[in-house]
């Protein structure tokens, strides 16, 4: 007695984006982090909204660093998606290379960010402000620190190997996630620089 | 059986020895961890349970003091709430829902495998400190600035505090888990509106842990940035504000309890479609109600707020909205007693637990509609009603369908019967006993005795109604006993169980108990709701799929075509690692700062070594097998 | 006494008079949702109860889940009217020739100011207010160290008092009497003893009290009663509490100055009689474990002094 069959001998071992297994754990990833940005970012309003003065009596933060830094991760996308591209063409060599590229901004705006914090003209321990302040940049340079650390390996995985075709599919969803902490730097930026100044 | 399943078997069994012990990433073996340990935890919430019940059954009682006592309801919520409750909702979920949805596997084990021991630790360390008398003493929900740097002396805010972090990472873990292998791994046919009810609420809820806990993820580590290193969120005297701290709190709070409602809900469903064997009426209504509850459940944190003298008119909001909310679970019990409509019942154990969901949930959900009455609440509110309410709620809602799906399921996990006549024993006891210590303390709260006292006076008229629910708090003990009894004894020597001794409709039941390694051979398809119930020999099974590696299927998110087949990962002892020295940095933090650029650099080791591919080969000879062709075909796969 | 203290559904004021109404309406309103909806699921079953009597049709089964459904939306609604037009009700409460306090609370007790325009003329007692029947009282509430919340069940429902912050609660007596409050926020280790009074009378009997009050202490008349004030004087207290009329001037425990006026000691703890003040200024850690009160190593002469000369304080 034999039973109908589905036969799927013939589907492909790995899919890239939504179909495949990896991108929805980064997915899942992205929606944590980003509801930790959020609820940091509304703590920031609720406490300014409390305040008469915001900073009090402090200046803002100076904007030359946190601005640079901006244009950095901006730019650093460009590296970024060529790396994912050449993944999903499985251009091994291609994607070395763009990864490489893209971690030279990684370094670079890890290494900016230490300014940035040298800059903020208030301290985490000086009141409320300073608090969300910090909190809010720290939050974020935990996760350029990690995209950074993250990509190295992945690097060193690419370089020294053992390496199968399904890397392919780790480091294009690696490129979401540099995606992410790009554009969650976006309205953080706007929230430490600007929020201050238009009060 | 046949050469297939034993290369099956040979290809996915845990790996043997002590080190394969810990190496172990089977779903169904990591899934049994967290339901053992989650039980273990209730236990230790329930003593701390017995012990207040004696301490309040007498006025100006002196069997314990009140730094004791202060002590002990904070272990007891924060027992029940992070290392009971959902734990085990989440549990039940890693055991059965790769079963229920026909796959081989959970998505993303060895992550998996790291959401346990992370959560083992992080109970450990919270009882390990309360034993040292370091234990956490605020309440838990921790309000500051009670429990801030000033006022929180010492170490105990800070270890409830990280006993968070270790118990949200956790969940979120195996929130991700979760919906990765509801959304990829279901059987074809397995569209998403086909997929069983528990299931489904675990996707639901799986939603919910991601989005509530890192509310509460933030919450905490403000806290101890504000007790360690001098930050002013919850400072008034410097641009902070206490109410911060609820706000933050409860956003994660409410959708707390819905977490740990639904998928009891999905329980009720699947047991009273089992035991009245009818297919659940109203599927889709109950899917709609799952979704429409998390949703509401988002915006009403602030019931949770109501004496805190915030303005009037954005708490009328939340009044509306906790009202609201119980228009969803009223359309679900309404969905159930048509499902039961004339139905022949089976009234073994699992039911019984189902039947009291009724008697006694439905009191809490109506004690719920007086809370959120703003000026009902402002008299009720942080007394023996809101006591009473919440165990209403949580008890009949959750623990009596957790207790009903634990029955039910015991045989699938273990291949023996619990015995029904203990089981029935239990059930009385434990509904008998509930309603005796719950009851009364609508009454006490009504008449003036508020929450968290570690005695009353004489001359205020509670002590009778004290003494009956300390009466019935040791009814609920010995009933437990009983039930955990059950499950000692029934283990060796209960009936043999085979496939499916309930006659149930979904894909667990359709391989063996417990089942083997690789979950079914072959892989199931399905086209409806009630696989057992509507298969004929017609429908088609999966074939293609390896069995000398670990390969699993990967379906598509809405109508489970199939899609490509993955290898999975092998077990690994990595996660374990990562898990130690996470668990290092986390203590470490609470005591000083620095252990959290410490501890980076062996957690960062951890990582690598879990992550590092164990196979496969040089990148320059991969580089010319890709240049030369030889890789999976472009348009499968773009 | 027995149930009728510190209930809520003994009310004695006209908000928490409302408050019971709108429960008793939701109480019965539940009462018969909840038999129905039991009746509904052992009819169901008891259909059953010999064999399986059929499904029915989805179209009936519909039909009467969207009824219960629309019925359940009805009463909720209709709660919701019910709700919202008891707060308005509370909310109403004129507050023309209020008498306006401030309670600041403490752990574990409760310090109550009578605010006047002219500073000479407010009272600062602790633990009791005396308040007249009928006139709406405005008491703002504040709170020194962690959150507590101010609930005299009788009265009103419950107001938190959260440091940083100012709330308000308006009551109004109705009838003469004692109403026992109590503090409803977890605060610490002496939670749980953290009482306090509210003491309605005639208007009359009300100013004459408020007037009483502000008098400082009387000076000593005995040379056991001058030794007594010394040891307030010289020793400990002074530094936490206030006695006006003497230099003794700390503002870290309740005000001391007519003390003996008061029915109960340690914030509704124990009664206030020559016994029990002097097991408590002994060793106030044992009736109040984790109190702020330290013991003062007074001689048995040195407390038998002081008792006395706090038993002068009317």
């Amino acid at each position: 007695m034999s039973r109908p069959a589905i036969d799927v001998s013939e589907l492909p071992p790995l899919a890239f984006g939504h179909r495949g297994i990896v991108w929805w754990a980064t997915m899942g990833v992205i929606a944590i982090e980003g509801a930790m940005f959020v609820l940091v970012m509304v703590t920031y309003l609720y406490l300014k909204g409390r305040s008469p003065h915001w900073p009090p009596g402090f200046f803002p933060p100076d904007l030359r660093w946190g601005t640079l830094n901006t244009i950095v991760l901006l730019a650093s996308t460009v590296p970024n998606q060529f790396a994912k591209s050449a993944a999903e063409k499985f251009d091994l060599r291609g994607a070395r290379f763009w990864l490489v590229v893209a971690l030279a901004f990684a370094l670079a705006f890890n290494i900016i960010r230490i300014f940035e914090f040298r800059t903020l003209n208030v301290w985490w321990d000086s009141n409320a402000y300073g608090s969300v302040t910090w909190t809010l940049l720290g939050l974020h340079t935990t996760h350029i620190l990690t995209d950074f650390i993250d990509s190295c390996v992945l690097a060193g995985v690419l370089y020294f190997g053992p390496v199968k075709a399904s890397l392919m599919v780790d480091l294009s969803e690696n490129s979401l996630y540099w995606y992410f902490v790009v554009l969650a730097w976006l309205p953080i930026y706007a929230l430490i620089y600007w929020a201050p100044r238009l009060a | 059986m046949s050469a297939e399943t034993d290369q099956l078997a040979a290809t996915w069994q845990d790996p043997p020895g002590l080190l394969g012990w810990f190496s172990a990433v089977d779903h169904k073996t990591i899934g049994i961890r967290f339901i053992v340990t989650a039980f273990g935890f209730f236990i230790l919430g329930g003593l701390e349970a017995a012990t207040m019940r004696l301490q309040l059954a007498r006025p100006d009682n002196g069997l314990i003091g009140p730094d004791l006592y202060n002590q002990i309801f904070t272990m007891h919520g924060t027992t029940m709430m992070f290392l009971f409750a959902v734990p085990l909702v989440l549990a039940f979920g890693v055991y059965f829902v790769p079963l229920m949805v026909g796959a081989r596997a959970m998505a993303l084990p060895r992550l998996l495998a790291f959401g346990y021991w992370i959560y083992l630790f992080g109970g450990i360390f919270l009882y390990v400190m309360f034993a040292l008398n370091i234990g956490p003493d605020q309440g838990w929900f921790s309000y500051v600035p009670l429990a801030g740097p000033e006022y929180g002396i010492g170490k105990r805010a800070d270890v409830w505090a990280q006993l968070i972090t270790f118990t949200e990472v956790s969940g979120l873990i195996v929130a991700i888990c979760l919906v990765t292998t509801i959304f990829k791994l279901r059987a074809p046919g397995m569209s998403l509106n086909r997929i069983p009810l528990f299931v489904w609420s675990e996707l639901v809820t799986s939603f919910m842990v991601i989005f509530a806990m890192p509310s509460v993820m933030i919450a905490s580590t403000t806290l101890i940035l504000d007790r360690l290193v001098g930050t002013h969120f919850y400072n008034p005297a410097d641009g902070g504000d206490p109410i911060l701290w609820q706000h933050l709190f409860w956003f994660f709070g409410h959708p707390e309890v819905y977490i740990i409602f639904l998928p009891a809900q999905g329980i009720m469903s699947m047991l009273l479609s089992t035991f009245s064997h009818r297919p659940v009426f109203g599927h889709q209504a109950l899917m709609l109600s799952l979704t429409a509850t998390a949703f509401i459940g988002f915006g009403v944190w602030v019931h949770h707020m109501f004496a805190t003298g915030l303005p009037q008119l954005g708490i009328s909001f939340f009044t509306a909205a906790s009202i609201m909310i119980v228009i969803p679970t009223g359309v679900q019990i309404f969905c159930w007693i048509a499902t039961l409509w004339g139905a022949r019942i089976r009234y073994d154990t699992p039911m019984l637990y189902a039947l009291a969901f009724f008697v006694i949930f439905i009191i809490g959900g109506l004690t719920g509609v007086m809370l959120a009455s703003v000026p009902l609440d402002l008299q009720v509110h942080d007394t023996f009603f809101v006591v009473a309410h919440l165990h209403y709620v949580l008890i009949g809602g959750s623990v009596f369908p957790l207790l009903g799906g634990f029955h039910y399921w015991f045989p699938k996990m273990t291949g023996r019967m619990l015995s029904e006549r203990l089981g029935k024993i239990a059930f009385a006891l434990l509904f008998i006993g509930f309603n005796l210590t719950f009851f009364p303390q609508h009454v006490l709260g009504l008449h003036g005795m508020p929450r968290r006292v570690y005695t009353y006076p004489e001359n205020m008229g509670w002590g009778t109604l004290n003494l009956l629910a300390s009466t019935g708090a040791v009814t609920m003990f010995i009933a437990l006993c009983i039930y955990l009894a059950n499950v000692i004894i029934s283990r060796r020597s209960g009936a043999i169980a085979g496939e499916n001794p309930w006659d149930a409709p979904t894909l667990e039941w359709t391989t063996s108990s417990p089942p083997p390694a690789y979950n079914f051979s072959p892989l199931p398809t399905v086209t409806g709701t009630d696989p057992v119930w509507e298969h004929t020999d017609e429908v088609p099974i999966v074939v293609g799929v390896a069995s000398e590696c670990r390969e699993v299927l990967v379906t598509h998110v809405m109508d489970a075509e199939p899609d490509h087949k993955k290898e999975w990962p092998e077990p690994s002892i990595w996660p374990l690692w990562t898990a130690l020295v996470i668990t290092g940095l986390f203590i470490g933090s609470i005591f000083t700062p620095w252990a959290v650029v410490v501890g980076a650099i062996p957690a960062t080791f951890a990582m690598v070594g879990w992550f590092w591919p164990k196979r496969g080969q040089s990148p320059e000879a991969l580089i010319r097998r890709l240049e030369a062709g030889d890789h999976p075909p472009l348009e499968q796969v773009l | 006494m027995g149930q009728a203290i510190q209930s809520a559904l003994n009310p004695t004021g006209i908000q928490a008079a409302r408050i019971s109404d709108l429960y008793w309406l939701m109480f019965w309103t539940s009462t018969v949702v909840y038999v129905a909806v039991l009746i509904a699921l052992t009819v169901a079953i008891w259909r059953g109860r010999r064999s399986d009597a059929g499904e029915p049709s989805r179209a009936t089964a519909a039909k009467w889940v969207t009824a219960a459904t629309a019925i359940s939306i009805v009463t909720l609604i209709g709660l919701l009217f019910a709700s919202v037009a008891t707060g308005r009700a509370m909310g109403s409460l004129s507050t023309e020739n209020a008498l306006g306090i401030e309670v600041v609370g403490y752990q574990w007790w409760w310090s109550v100011k009578y605010k006047n325009p002219t500073p000479s003329l407010e009272v600062t007692t602790a633990n009791e207010l005396h308040v007249p029947v009928g006139r709406p009282i405005a008491i703002s509430l504040k709170a020194f160290d962690v959150i507590h919340s101010f609930w005299v069940p009788n009265l009103h429902g419950k107001v938190d008092l959260i440091p940083g912050r100012e709330n308000l609660i308006t009551l109004q007596v109705d009838r003469a009497g004692v109403y026992r409050g109590q503090c409803a926020e977890y605060c610490g280790l002496q939670h749980a003893h953290m009482a306090f009074n509210i003491i309605a009378e005639e208007s009359d009997a009300f100013e004459r009290w408020l007037t009483a009050q502000r008098t400082p202490a009387p000076p000593p008349s005995s040379p056991e009663l001058t030794s007594g004030l010394a040891v307030v004087e010289r020793g400990p207290c002074q530094m936490c509490h206030t006695i006006r009329g003497t230099t003794a001037g700390g503002r870290f425990g309740p005000d001391l100055t007519h003390v003996a006026t008061r029915s109960t000691l340690a914030s509704g703890t124990v009664p206030n009689t020559p016994d029990a003040l002097t097991s408590w200024i002994k060793d106030p850690q044992h009736i109040k474990p984790g109190t702020k009160m330290p013991s003062t190593g007074l001689s048995e002469q040195e407390l038998q002094a002081l008792v006395a000369y706090l038993q002068t304080l009317k």
